[in-house]
């Protein structure tokens, strides 16, 4: 069967199957359990009102249960046993991790790469946000410096690869170092340790369209009488800017602060396509696939330290939302 | 904010100049990479894409024929085109016999080869070599540097949709996103009306919980589910790449339409159920269509989330031809064997990004709705 053909297949009866589940599941309840007549009809509109939020909530409960909740238990479980998953044996994937170079080296990258990544998204998105908000361009400016938003991670890493080509007939890096110092080529993507910035800043270049989108919404809703009475004081445009509008928008930067830090954490693409984790550039998630189905015991223990680096972050988050229902 | 007062214009120009600035450095990446799409390996190699426009200088080789055109008091003289023997367009700039040195002569010199054999080059293309002896079988080898005008063409596109198998993975990449965006938008959509508008009890957990599970790294996920695949019988397929999606999609599904539909008007929906409507009625009647925004904005982001994934794809799909997606093509069968063919890979990252683009820049109205609604309050 053309996978075309298989695809249409399948949403017809996925979707078909999930408007037949609600639909069936509400006239069941509705009609013959607890029909809203008769003598019990109150008693029975109260009891399909308790039954009917988790008939709407099943197959998310259901789904999330299975790809999200489970699995947190699976891996740490899974990580506890050896490469073939019939012996127990504790702690020792993890043992081994401590004494690998490269792991340090990926938790190490990883850091680096939580640190300036969202610094860095947040900082341009921030000014963009800024800069682009008085001009009568800004929206166009705005569309472009988004755009790589749509972009796969691995579509972005090979645009890099051209412009950190070596060759200086390919590589706009090496051309302008070339032309403006007569400097002979070098492959950025090997000096070591600065390696790790060029790969970040491929993320960065991806999410600044991001932060700058949520922080410019968040410097429109600022209060105009502040600023104004800012200026009227004397403040200059930059003071006006740091002393008076960030402060306000703090709340926001944290988000999208957070927001990308999570990114950061899931993401794999980047140093797979740029660099396969080669030249020291290994992070956690791409050092992860190495062992992925070849040793799953190392593999599972590799994604349960990204899920102890996340929980801080996770835990906070509930929290938060806890706190903004009451 | 535009007239306020005390608003220097001086400023004015530095921040033009400076968007300006930032604007070319989010682009140009991208710039580069559509250009080079368009050029042949030649002129990729000959000259960066920024000289694309202009005639680039590269060297080709030739061989003169092997046939005496005619006689000349003991000297046999071959004449003809360096055009017609090479696949060089252009005009020709310089020549030589050597690899190492092709543009060791001027073009009309007359190049003295030794033995008396002598060599002229013009910038047409037409030479005239004389030899004293028989020329051999093989011509004489003549390398020679064309200035060949811009040329572009939509080779590398046919190369990679047709026999570099970018087609199939284009019709696989569809086959995984359309399901595993519509799915979790319809089961997301129920789960937050019931956490928006309905009472009961571990409401306030659940929606905790939901937004806990937006962090939680989908690598955890690898490894238990693929096992839990196999053992279903789905194994690595199509249906387990779509569960997989719908799985991961939906913390952000359901937080984001829930944030949307607590803010619709709490008289229309109290309303509607005064007048009898069920909980069912009021979703599908009401909700549902005052959604739409909400929904569509998710369904953007699930969209490109779906189809530029690599990961999930490379793990639940099976390898082989026959199901990979057009990012995993790219980073693992092209860029491994066609590493240094820029066009094609160009050629390929275009065809892979065309359609996100094209959504986005459609729906980008959307797209900022529902990150705003998801992360500002």
């Amino acid at each position: 069967m053309p996978p075309i053909v298989q695809g249409l297949i399948t949403i017809v009866l996925g979707v078909g199957g999930c408007i037949a589940y609600f639909w069936a599941s509400n006239l069941v309840l509705d009609r013959y359990i607890f029909p809203p007549r008769g003598p019990n009809a109150g008693r029975n509109i109260n009891r399909a009102n308790q039954i009917r939020p988790w008939l709407f909530l099943f197959p998310a409960i259901f789904a999330l249960g299975l790809y999200l909740a489970y699995p947190v238990v699976g891996s740490f479980i899974r990580s506890l046993y050896d490469r073939s998953g019939n012996t127990f044996i504790g702690l020792g994937n993890y043992q081994w991790l401590l004494g690998e170079g490269e792991f340090r080296q990926a938790v190490f990258n990883n850091i680096l790469w939580a640190l300036f990544v969202p610094a860095g998204s947040t900082f341009f998105g921030l000014i963009a946000a800024q800069l682009t908000d008085r001009l009568s361009w800004g929206n166009i400016a705005k569309s472009l410096i988004f755009m790589p938003m749509a972009i796969s991670f691995v579509g972005a890493s090979l645009i890099w690869k051209f412009v950190y080509a070596v060759d200086p007939e390919i590589g706009i890096i090496n051309a302008f170092r070339a032309w403006a110092f007569g400097s002979d080529p070098l492959d950025p993507l090997q000096v070591s340790f600065w390696n790790n910035f060029f790969l970040m800043f491929i993320l960065i270049w991806i999410q600044t369209g991001f932060a700058m989108v949520i922080l410019s919404a968040a410097l429109r809703g600022i209060p105009e009488e502040t600023v104004e009475a800012a200026i009227v004081d004397g403040a200059s445009p930059l003071q006006v800017f740091f002393r008076i509008k960030v402060p306000q928008i703090m709340g926001t930067i944290v988000v999208v602060w957070t927001t990308i830090t999570i990114l950061v954490l899931k993401v794999f693409d980047i140093v797979y396509t740029m660099t396969g984790g080669n030249f020291g550039t290994q992070i956690l998630p791409s050092y992860m696939f190495e062992f992925m189905f070849r040793d799953d015991g190392r593999a599972t223990a590799v994604a349960f330290v990204i899920m102890l680096i996340v929980s801080p972050v996770m835990i906070w988050n509930m929290v938060q939302t806890r706190k903004e229902m009451r | 904010m535009d007239n306020i007062a005390g608003q220097k214009s001086s400023l004015g120009w530095a921040v033009n100049i400076a968007v300006v600035f930032m604007v070319l450095v989010w682009v140009i990446p991208t710039v580069g990479l559509l250009v080079s799409s368009f050029r042949d390996r030649d002129q990729i190699s000959a000259s960066g894409w920024w000289m694309a426009p202009f005639s680039a200088e590269q060297s080709y080789r030739a061989r003169a024929g092997s046939e005496p055109t005619s006689s000349d008091a003991g000297l046999y003289v071959v004449e003809g085109n360096l055009f017609d023997e090479s696949d060089a367009t252009g005009t020709i700039s310089a020549f030589g016999t050597r690899a190492v040195d092709p543009g060791e002569f001027a073009v009309g010199e007359t190049a003295a080869l030794g033995d008396d054999e002598s060599l002229v080059v013009n910038a047409d293309g037409t030479y005239r070599y004389v030899t004293p002896e028989e020329p051999g079988r093989r011509g004489q080898r003549i390398y020679f540097l064309a200035e060949t005008p811009p040329s572009f063409s939509l080779d590398n596109y046919r190369t990679v949709l047709g026999a570099g198998g970018m087609g199939q993975a284009f019709i696989n990449t569809l086959t995984v996103t359309i399901p595993a965006t519509i799915i979790p938008i319809l089961v997301a959509a129920f789960a937050a009306y019931a956490l928006a508008w309905m009472q009961f009890p571990l409401r306030g957990l659940l929606i905790a919980l939901v937004v806990g599970l937006l962090v939680v790294p989908l690598q955890l996920a690898l490894v238990p589910l693929l096992k839990l695949h196999t053992e279903i019988g789905i194994g690595r397929s199509f249906v387990g790449v779509w569960l997989a999606h719908t799985g991961f999609g939906l913390p952000l599904a359901i937080y984001l339409l829930r944030n949307y539909m607590v803010g619709l008007p709490r008289d229309i929906i109290e309303s509607a159920k005064v007048d009898g409507a069920t909980d069912f009625q009021v979703f599908t009647k009401i909700v549902l269509p005052l959604s739409f925004p909400a929904l569509a904005s998710f369904a953007i982001f699930q969209f490109l989330w779906t189809w530029n994934d690599l990961l999930v794809a490379k793990v639940f799909l099976p390898d082989g031809d026959s199901a990979m997606v057009m990012t995993r093509k790219i980073a693992d069968d092209l860029l491994g064997s066609r590493g240094g063919d820029w066009g094609i890979l160009a050629a390929a990252a275009f065809a892979s990004i065309a359609v996100p683009l094209v959504v986005f820049f459609t729906m980008q109205r959307y797209l900022v709705r529902g990150l705003l609604a998801g992360s500002v309050k």
